[in-house]
């Protein structure tokens, strides 16, 4: 949502969401470490992750974020170079340093405060593992926010050429291979005769070999110092070889420089600041003499070089002595290593500069854009107005009572095809994988368990299975709770587990996948599962089922997710929330979700999460009930069939089933479900549709014909009016009105017909 | 002077605020994610670009191999390479200097010096 | 109409007059986001009476209010010359289906007067205000009372 014209805050946002990919990534690898991959591709993904978010927040100013990643980058670090084994001890720390950094990321996107405790609670434990040197070695100061500093102080005192400091210019003089024998009285220098003190150095700047190598280049850096002050220059070229001894990788130069300057000496080793491990550098304060010195030598050299034409001319590094620098470029001929016409000569890459072949881990992430999310949502809306307005032309077109026009027709045909493919397109770009949400889970059981004392290992699958982002940001707070309910209830303490022939260790699973059209999500426990007679006893007495209710397993199970059964007494400290079951089914519910419960004693729990893939369409059987059209999804319709006198089976009690096969399914009439119409005397000659419900059972549901099948468009109905009984939601038809679009389960929950598991009576306690 | 400037970083960000500062300075960028990107990229970069801003810390190929890479294709020997760092430590730097780095910049980097640095590398 | 923000600054208001049965109703022009004519609306099952069910405005779900019902006046009996008044209130849009519009008027703030305490609460403790306009009794029409910010949720 930034504009445009603060590019800043773009990137700003640009490192928030890549920081939630690096957490991602980190997280992964943490549970790769933790299942025994310890390769160091992984270690390096791990320690890659930390580092990119310390580099990023340093750029933002971030320093909570980057004091705390800096800890974190520095223990990866000694595990990357196997001082430190990734144990289970270990592994501990980096994970809960690991939720420390989400929580640091997270904070500074929001503006939040952080919990500083917690956060140098975190950072001390990190610290123990980290010996002294590497952590003095590099200091957070290089992180101060916008700062770069070519430190010179730094710099010189780790500088390895100060040792070798050589004897200024004016000793150097006698030793310079006879090519600067002093001469006296040269031409008029002011200032050589001047008492006055001067500002300025004197250097002496010799390269190595590897200056080159490293791609640098002398004259640059004599021209940056040109730049400084009036600059007078020798080039002492006494350990030039012969031309045929020339190899133009070697470093045969070096230059005196006289520069007087009122720059200070830091601003003057600034620029060798690249260079001084691979020259030897002198600097000291200018002095009358060495003016004089520079200029004895100066006149000698011109005297040689008439002597010597060849030398110096010909070599590559023959940089001359400082003159203004424009026409400096224009004399000094490319150095040997510079390209040659590239055009005719195709870059010829060595075979072994090939790119390793690629480490699975480390695949190159595919181009992405970011896109602001209200933008996708326009476009899913403009969309769904599209599906509806073809719709309508379909319908227009129909009623028209048009001949067959087979131009017509496939043009048509072609439209429903292209809508289609553009919905399926623009949903796609809302799909996302639900790894995020289960990993913010991977967070939830490590606090939990820690905080009750239980080891648990959380499993995953289907972490890639896609969904629409909105689903999956309405699900984290009832997953969230179900977790806890899952470690906190579900698994028993370590005693009872060791008593029961288990291994301490609870294991929680947590799978996602595609079932016919839908997204299932499941969360099971291997604990003691459900224990039905407390559960029964607790909701006889909280009056949520009758005295002496004889009631399936199921049924027991179900009470579960009835508003006020609260297990209030049996829970810890991490419930007291006053959040129930009720409060996660309804909140799946306003999903189109539902959600239904398996347990074995002994075993443990299942939580069963069934959603729609998308908040946005749907496919859908249209039918008309009662003068109403009504869309079912298509999804919970396993079969439709037409009612004949002999299927159907009356119950006596005003109840009908109806045969299918071997079977006896319940028959619904949904006009009178819905208050549409009076239930009817015979319903021969209208339609079933079959549902499945979510525990296998089924339901006939009757309605008067079915019209037609198609994807619509959903339309919320809760912003305006709350949670219909039985409703889904609203679509808009082609002639531009409103039909509702049906939650079948719903229905047969509220009609309390039937063989479904839900009493009567308890379905009514709601 | 407006300079081509191939910069390798597998970090979206600094990819931003690397095209968005050498933009600023007049820059050309052209931006490759990791070592292996940068060598591709170079390939196809005709002229060659006057300088390359590298990150050290890459999945696939790391800055170290791919400064050594770019220095063993013959036409790019003399191109200058700063190496783009969170660490100031002298051992990183021998390292860069090692594989043929000619020079560093220590992030953050400030966007002055960045471009001061690019233009004391390539004259 | 042009002139309302102006209005305003002069103590006056402006009412959309219109009439449910036989009483005149009013409700402050500012709530008003458009008259429409009366469309079938989809009945919702188990909604309260004064539901008449949702109706598509330009793609999105309108409630539609039966106000001679909320009012305790008995269902409307549509015709063609009913209308849907589009009202926003608490943030969003509601449909009042009420039998015609009458008229804008722009009156001094002065000229409403609170609506008289009667123990009895029927249909005056959705009136804000009263007033009279050429002999007319113009009840005005409190929009947070008469439909609930709560959704109209079905019990």
């Amino acid at each position: 949502m930034n504009t445009p014209n603060d590019p800043m805050a773009e990137i700003r946002a640009t490192f928030f969401v890549e920081c939630e990919e690096l957490l991602e990534s980190l997280q992964d690898g943490l549970q790769s470490l933790e299942n025994g991959e310890t390769d160091d591709e992984t270690i390096n993904v791990v320690f890659r992750a930390v580092h990119s978010i310390k580099g990023g927040a340093g750029a933002f100013g971030l320093e909570d974020l980057v004091e705390f990643a800096h800890k974190f980058e520095s223990v990866l670090d000694a595990v990357r170079s196997h001082e430190l084994a990734p144990d289970s001890a270990v592994l501990a720390v980096l994970f809960q340093a690991n939720d420390m950094l989400n929580d640091l990321v997270f904070a500074a996107r929001n503006g939040d405060d952080i919990d500083k405790a917690r956060s140098a609670r975190i950072l001390e434990t990190l610290a123990t593992y980290i010996d002294s040197e590497d952590a003095s070695d590099d200091d957070v100061p290089d992180f101060t926010p916008m700062t770069l500093t070519l430190d010179f102080d730094e710099n010189s005192d780790e500088d390895p050429a100060d040792p070798k400091a050589l004897p200024p210019l004016a000793e150097l003089a006698d030793t310079a291979d006879g090519m600067a024998l002093p001469e006296s009285g040269t031409s008029g220098h002011d200032k050589t005769q001047d008492g006055s003190p001067l500002n300025g150095f004197v250097i002496r700047f010799e390269p190595q070999d590897s200056l080159f190598a490293s791609g640098n280049e002398p004259l640059y850096l004599l021209r940056l110092l040109s730049e400084m002050g009036e600059m007078s220059t020798f080039c002492d070229a006494s350990a030039l070889p012969s031309l045929k001894g020339l190899r133009q990788e070697k470093a045969y130069l070096a230059w005196e420089i006289i520069l007087e300057t009122d720059e200070d000496e830091s601003t003057l080793r600034e620029i060798f600041d690249f260079v001084e491990d691979v020259c030897t550098l002198t600097i000291k304060p200018l002095e009358h003499s060495d003016i004089l010195a520079m200029e004895t030598r100066q006149s000698a050299k011109r005297k040689s070089i008439g002597k010597k034409p060849s030398a110096g001319e010909d070599t590559q590094q023959s940089s001359p002595k400082a003159e203004p620098p424009a026409n400096e470029t224009d004399n000094i001929p490319a150095p040997e290593g510079q390209p040659v016409p590239a055009q005719n000569n195709p870059a010829v890459v060595p075979a072994d500069n090939k790119p390793a072949p690629n480490r699975p881990k480390a695949s190159k992430t595919k181009p992405t854009v970011r896109v602001d999310l209200g933008r996708i949502d326009r476009l899913v809306n403009l969309v769904g107005e599209l599906v509806i307005n073809q719709a309508m032309i379909s319908q227009s077109i129909q009623e028209a009572g048009l001949q067959a026009n087979p131009e017509i027709d496939n043009g048509l045909n072609e439209f429903m095809q292209l809508t289609r493919e553009i919905q399926d397109s623009v949903m796609m770009i809302r799909a996302q994988p639900v790894k995020s949400l289960f990993q913010r889970m991977a967070r939830i059981v490590r606090e939990t368990s820690a905080d009750v004392g239980k080891t648990v290992q959380l499993r995953t699958e289907g972490e890639t299975t896609e969904v629409d982002k909105t689903v999956i940001e309405h699900l984290a707070d009832p997953l969230t709770h179900m977790i806890r309910n899952a470690v906190d209830h579900g698994l028993e303490t370590p005693q009872d587990r060791r008593a029961a022939g288990k291994p301490e260790e609870g294991i929680i699973t947590l799978a996602a996948e595609h079932r016919s059209g839908r997204v299932i999500i499941e969360l099971s426990d291997d604990g003691a599962g459900i224990d039905r007679p407390r559960v029964l006893q607790k909701a006889i007495e909280k009056g949520l089922a009758p005295e002496n209710a004889e009631l399936s397993d199921t049924e027991i199970d179900n009470l579960l997710f009835l508003p006020g059964f609260s297990t209030a007494s049996e829970v810890s400290n991490l419930s007291g929330r006053g959040v129930g079951m009720d409060v996660v089914r309804s909140a799946i519910q306003s999903l189109g979700g539902r959600i239904s419960i398996h347990s074995v004693p002994g075993k443990g729990t299942t939580f069963t999460i069934s959603l729609p893939l998308t908040l946005a369409v749907l496919d859908g059987m249209v039918v008309e009930v009662a003068q109403q059209t009504i869309v079912v999804p298509l999804s919970t319709i396993s079969e439709t069939l037409m009612l004949t006198p002999d299927v159907i089976r009356s119950l006596g009690t005003g109840a009908s089933v109806v045969q299918i096969r071997e079977r006896f399914v319940p028959l619904l009439d949904l006009g009178a479900e819905m208050g549409f119409r009076a239930p009817l005397e015979s319903y021969v000659g209208m339609v079933v549709l079959l549902i499945s419900l979510e525990d296998e059972s089924q339901m006939a549901i009757i309605v008067d014909m079915i019209r037609d099948q198609r994807q619509v468009v959903i339309k919320g109905l809760e912003d305006t009016f709350g949670r219909v009984p039985g409703v889904a939601a609203a679509t808009i038809l082609g002639d531009g009105k409103i039909a509702l679009i049906l939650d079948p389960v719903d229905v047969v929950e509220n009609s309390g017909t039937g063989d479904t598991d839900i009493p009567t009576n308890l379905s009514l306690a709601g | 002077m407006s300079l081509n400037i191939l910069a390798v970083d597998d970090s979206r960000t600094m990819r931003d605020m690397l095209k968005l500062t050498l933009g600023q300075a007049g820059f050309t960028t052209h931006l490759a994610e990791d070592g292996e990107d940068g060598l591709a990229v170079l390939e196809n970069l005709d002229p060659e670009p006057d300088a390359i801003i590298t990150d050290i810390n890459m999945p696939r190929l790391d800055g170290f191999g791919f400064i050594e890479a770019v220095r063993k294709i013959n036409r790019h020997r003399g191109i200058p390479i700063l190496v783009l760092t969170t660490e100031s430590a002298q051992e990183l730097k021998t390292r860069a200097r090692n594989a043929g780095a000619t020079g560093w910049i220590v992030k953050p980097f400030d966007p002055e010096k960045l471009v001061r640095a690019l233009q004391m590398v390539t004259g | 109409m042009t002139d309302s923000t102006e209005n305003l600054q002069t103590n006056e208001i402006e009412l959309l007059t219109f009439r449910v049965g036989d009483q005149e109703y009013a409700v402050d022009i500012m709530s008003v986001r458009e008259i429409r004519g009366w469309t079938s609306a989809t009945p919702l099952p188990h909604a309260p009476s004064f539901v008449r069910g949702v109706i598509n405005l330009r793609g999105t779900v309108l409630t539609i209010v039966d106000l001679s019902e909320r009012l305790g006046m008995g269902t409307i009996a549509v015709r063609e010359r009913n209308v849907i008044i589009v009202v926003q209130t608490a943030g969003q849009n509601i449909g009042l289906l009420v039998d015609a519009v009458s008229d804008i008027l722009s009156l001094p703030l002065s000229a409403l007067q609170p609506p008289p305490e009667v123990p009895s609460a029927g249909s005056n403790s959705f009136v804000s205000a009263l007033t009279i306009v050429k002999d007319r009794m113009v009840r005005v029409l409190d929009l947070n009372s008469a439909l609930p910010c709560e959704p109209l949720e079905a019990t």
